[in-house]
């Protein structure tokens, strides 16, 4: 028992002095725990994030939308690649992780549970979500754990392109035919209000945060990385000449910040638990792949075994 | 459940004259796959001429616990570095 305590005062210790966690270090098993589930909930909001967008890739309006829509979601799947692998340098294997994910033991963002009905909502996606998406990415890339830091400052690289990719789809609207500006306008109302939630819940409601803090595995509370997301966005709305859906949004000269109205905290949890307008439809998308892709899986198994077995005769 | 696929450590050189660098791991059935995905993962942009690939079963890692045996005794080793000698000012290039 002491000398467990006295290990959980040495980690503290290294982590206070700066110091990196990697895989064979001893860690508490919380700490350990801890970033398996953030981790791991990290790498399936990537590869479900992919569905709503994939949804647009054969109806992009140009050539030059398409290839740029494909990129990015190709980016996607390799960044949850890159997260995947992170979490499995803490002991987890893949296909747990997987399971998990199908039978809701694990989440996802839940902004990926809403459908995206008009080609504007690629727009808003990549804006708005993937803008969020990197503030909390550029803090990861400091975390205190290793392979998960290095995973964020590879996917940060690739982020910038996909947010100025959505931009530049809201801008073309925008500055469109009327129906195009309201599509965009439409597109901007309804993922504005889940694009705040991605923040997660408030700093008083967020029981895990000051552990988190403490170990170094966020760096900033939800509220701090929400406020900083509008400060940025909003003007980004102004130039687009488009309006934040709330009437509580202006600049608070004394604050230095925008002040914003209350976000319905109801809708996120009932989305969390699994109510929201696409769960379901996610999920199956995710396990059909998963069957559909078992005999693939199987054969190249096979066919490696196969191979190496040949090549073992042919040495001897 | 079914057997999950081998896991592979990817390092690739970024342009000749540099070495090799670990940049992530990827599942694959085998060594071909592997560095199959790894060019379509982790070269997408250009970030490499050259790839290795290893299956991370094969690598052998020093244990984080036998830090101090490996690598204290070479702390108080100063006088393998330059500034251990001292030598007056004057003299150059040395
Ligand atoms: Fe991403
Ligand atoms: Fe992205």
């Amino acid at each position: 028992m002491s000398k467990e305590v006295n290990l959980e005062e040495q980690f503290q210790a290294r982590i206070d002095a700066g110091e990196r966690i990697e895989p064979k270090d001893w860690m508490p098993e919380k700490y350990r725990k801890t970033h398996i589930r953030q981790i791991s909930q990290h790498a399936h909001s990537e590869i479900v994030g992919m569905l709503p967008e994939g949804n647009w890739i054969t109806r992009a309006p140009s050539l030059r939308r398409k290839v740029g829509l494909l990129a990015k979601v190709q980016d996607e799947a390799g960044h949850g690649l890159y997260l995947y692998s992170a979490a499995e340098t803490l002991g987890i294997s893949r296909d747990e992780l997987e399971v998990q994910l199908l039978t809701g033991k694990a989440k996802y963002s839940s902004i990926f549970n809403y459908p995206t009905l008009s080609w504007a909502d690629i727009g808003a996606i990549g804006w708005l979500v993937d803008g969020a998406a990197i503030i909390n990415q550029v803090m990861l890339t400091r975390t205190s754990y290793g392979p998960y830091a290095r995973a964020m400052v590879r996917i940060c690289k690739e982020e910038s392109f996909h947010q100025r990719q959505g931009y530049e789809i809201m801008l073309g609207l925008a500055k469109g035919t009327p129906e195009q500006k309201e599509m965009a306008q439409d597109a901007l109302n309804r993922f504005w209000w889940p694009s705040l939630m991605m923040f997660g819940p408030r700093d008083h409601e967020s029981p895990n945060t000051a552990q988190s803090v403490r170990w170094k595995i966020k760096r900033k509370t939800n509220d701090e990385l929400r406020q900083q997301f509008i400060d940025i966005t909003a003007p980004q709305a102004d130039y687009l000449g488009l309006t934040i859906p709330d009437p509580d949004l202006k600049w608070n000269e004394e604050r230095g910040h925008y002040d914003f109205g209350e976000i319905n905290w109801d809708e996120f949890w009932q989305v969390v638990k699994g109510n929201g307008p696409c769960n379901r439809e996610r999920i199956e998308a995710r396990t059909k792949a998963r069957e559909d892709g078992a005999w693939v899986r199987e054969a190249a198994l096979q066919y490696a075994a196969k191979k190496a077995t040949r090549n073992q005769s042919k040495a001897v | 459940m079914s057997s999950e696929w081998p896991l592979f450590e990817v390092f690739i050189r970024s342009k000749n004259g540099l070495e090799h660098r670990h940049v992530g791991s990827l599942h694959a059935a085998d060594d071909t796959m592997a560095l199959e995905n790894a060019r379509d993962v982790y070269t997408r942009r250009q970030e490499g001429v050259s790839i290795w690939v290893v299956e991370s079963r094969h690598i052998k890692a020093s244990n984080p616990e036998a830090a101090g045996e490996l690598f204290e005794p070479a702390m108080d080793k100063i006088y393998r570095h330059p500034t251990f000698y001292e030598l007056p000012i004057e003299l150059k290039h040395i």
